[in-house]
């Protein structure tokens, strides 16, 4: 063997000519920074579709469920098909934070603290639909198993009561594990601003960390285990959402390939979420050298991965339903083609399957404007596939002298208008106030971080030789 | 001040990680137990440099585990036939493959609390104040510095001698931390 082998060094995760201090300074001085513009005025856009929201949810109430257009058979619509894009779009940020953690990605150091934030404004957007939608909303905690006067307990045979359990505990879980990993960070906040007040508060918050490796030694622990908890319970909360379809007996739900074709559909469209954001963030608050191309290149190589495993489930839907052999399972599927809801059926096939077509050349997957514009066309694709899933299913089932069609009323449409200003008030005050890339996991990428660093003459080291 | 205050201990500042996992494993065969390194990111090796043993976080996180998946199957198992029995299409009261989603999340929910609360307890944490903010270079500990504290509660604690042992070991600089 000739000496023809040369290693190839990974790219560096952070660009630039950083040290720890100006990566410190880099991310904890935003909050600290004069609050800009454009800021008030998303705020300000962002509260306005929250409080059109709240009108619609209080009308909704006040009303009934009358105000959406649902219909007999149509009975699922908006509500869920919102409902099941936002758990969506959540999982994305635990795989990110969780998954891509065991597997020892060190490149989501840069992404998953704002990822796992917009993990939770999601799974709360996600929430109020399924609340919302039981029409009595004053009696929805019958869905937990709370002693009551009527003796009367949930019944855990019900995929929807799995779901309940689910989602809840996934928006706890999400949320512990995005607190502990802030708690350091918190810390370096607490170290750094000058306001009395703002110092009390993020000092509360760091709870009196100090860094000290007795700290550390169990929070890695800790947050290791969190991760994977965190993994199983993402797979399962999408399983689960796919169960409330799967088990029941309508054609074109009832079919046993819903979760995984929900897990991958999930996480391709909270990829293409993380994109949407970080894109704009990183531009706003000069993070290039954080979030770099490298990184929007390999997310976009997952979303080309889970694109094409999509695109895979709704071609073996078509297949089973013919090699199925069930009457009524095959006229859903060429009814959903070519039937009163193809224009919604062909929209979800361009955005989802053909869309991310592109990121096979790499050109394309660096460059920023296509992918962002990718992200929005994807996002919307995976709306309609939701739609197109529940919609499609219900209106024309077994009886033909049933069957129906849903149009939305403006409840429905300002109601989802109005949980992105829900999203995007906790974001951008998430953005204001809180570190919003990982400081400390940032640091220990950095190859200074590496004590074997300073030992093979890198560093400027005194005395470690 | 006077000299009559107590002392918690000895603060050392060291350049780099790899200088302050030398020292660490100085500290540790020198036969100190009541010492600490304060970085602004977990360095790898550290737990053996210091001589630390594994956490125990581990076995509370099962503990509660186990506890949720007890608890979820008992729930279950009771509410749907003893508390609320109800026929629904022939199934049988205790229908255990049904109780797995829930008993699952209750696993994991248990779980994830117990991983919260028991970092928290393991690292004495929350505490509104710690001796070793007294010092006044610490707050460098979570931006670029790399610390060593050896406590005054230490048997072989003697300032004098700690303090040349120390600076012996590599440290740039060396503060006396006020208790």
């Amino acid at each position: 063997m000739s000496q023809n082998t040369a290693t190839v060094p990974d790219e560096r995760l952070v660009k630039g000519n950083h040290d720890f201090a100006s990566i410190t300074k880099l991310i904890s001085d935003i909050p600290q920074e004069k609050t800009p513009l454009w800021w008030y005025i998303a705020f300000g856009i962002a509260n306005i579709l929250l409080a059109v929201m709240l009108a619609m949810v209080v009308w909704l109430i006040w009303n009934g469920i009358g105000v959406w257009g649902l219909n007999q058979p149509v009975g699922w619509a908006w509500d869920i098909t919102n409902f099941v894009w936002w758990v969506g779009i959540g999982h994305a940020g635990t795989l990110i934070s969780a998954i891509l953690f065991l597997f020892r990605q060190g490149w989501r150091t840069a992404i998953n603290r704002f990822a796992e934030a917009m993990t939770i404004f999601a799974v709360m957007c996600a929430g109020l639909f399924p609340a919302i939608h039981v029409g009595r909303i004053w009696t929805i905690y019958w869905i937990f198993p709370l002693p009551n006067s009527m003796q009367l307990w949930p019944n855990f045979n019900s995929p929807l009561l799995w779901d309940v359990f689910a989602v809840f505990t996934y928006l706890i879980v999400s949320t512990l594990f995005w607190y502990v990993g802030l708690v350091p960070d918190l810390a370096t906040m607490r170290d750094r601003v000058k306001g009395k007040i703002s110092k009390m508060v993020y000092g509360a918050f760091a709870l009196g960390w100090t860094g000290g490796n007795r700290q550390w030694q169990h929070y890695e622990k800790a947050y290791m285990i969190l991760a994977g908890l965190a993994t199983p319970l993402v797979l399962s909360v999408h399983t689960i959402v796919s169960f409330d379809f799967a088990v029941s007996i309508i054609p074109g739900w009832h079919t046993t390939i819903f979760p995984p074709y929900f897990v991958a559909g999930a996480i391709f469209s909270g990829f293409a979420m993380v994109l949407t954001l970080m894109i704009i963030s990183r531009k706003l608050y000069g993070l290039e050298d954080i979030m770099t191309v490298d990184h929007i290149e390999k997310m976009n190589i997952i979303i080309l991965v889970t694109g094409m495993m999509v695109g895979f489930a709704y071609g073996m839907e078509f297949f089973i339903a013919w090699y199925g052999g069930f009457e009524y399972e095959k006229f859903i599927f060429i009814n959903r083609a070519l039937g009163p809801y193809a224009w919604a059926y062909w929209t979800m096939i361009t955005c989802n399957v053909i869309a991310p077509q592109f990121f096979w050349v790499k050109k394309f997957r660096r460059n920023v404007t296509l992918t962002f514009i990718l992200s929005i066309v994807i996002n919307i694709g995976m709306w309609f596939e939701r739609f197109v899933i529940v919609v499609s299913s219900l209106a024309t089932d077994y009886l033909p002298s049933s069957w129906g069609y849903f149009s939305p009323t403006y409840v429905d449409v300002l109601t989802y208008v109005g949980t992105f200003g829900l999203f995007l008030t906790f974001f951008l005050l998430f953005l204001r106030f809180l570190p919003m890339v990982a400081i400390a996991e940032i640091k220990a990428v950095l190859p200074q971080a590496n004590p074997a660093y300073y030992r093979s003459g890198n560093g400027n080291s005194s005395k470690s030789d | 001040m006077s000299t009559m205050q107590k002392t918690y201990g000895i603060l050392a500042e060291f350049a780099n990680p790899a200088d302050l996992m030398d020292a660490a494993a100085e500290v540790r065969d020198a036969g100190f137990k009541h010492f600490d390194t304060y970085s602004p990111f977990p360095i790898h090796g550290m737990d053996d440099a210091m001589g630390l043993k594994p956490s125990k976080l581990g076995w509370i996180v099962l503990g509660h585990g186990i506890f949720g998946l007890l608890g979820g199957v008992a729930l279950q198992s009771w509410a749907m036939s003893i508390a609320y029995p109800m026929h629904i299409s022939g199934k049988p009261f205790l229908n255990f493959p049904a109780f797995v989603p829930v008993a699952f999340a209750l696993v994991i929910l248990l779980a994830a609390f117990g991983t919260f609360m028991g970092l928290f307890f393991l690292s004495r944490l929350p505490r509104l104040h710690q001796p070793i903010f007294n010092s006044d270079r610490i707050a460098k500990a979570t931006d670029d510095g790399f610390f060593l504290c050896i406590e005054a509660a230490d048997p072989a604690f003697s300032e004098k001698k700690t303090t040349d042992f120390l600076k012996s070991i590599g440290a740039t600089e060396i503060e006396i931390i006020p208790e």
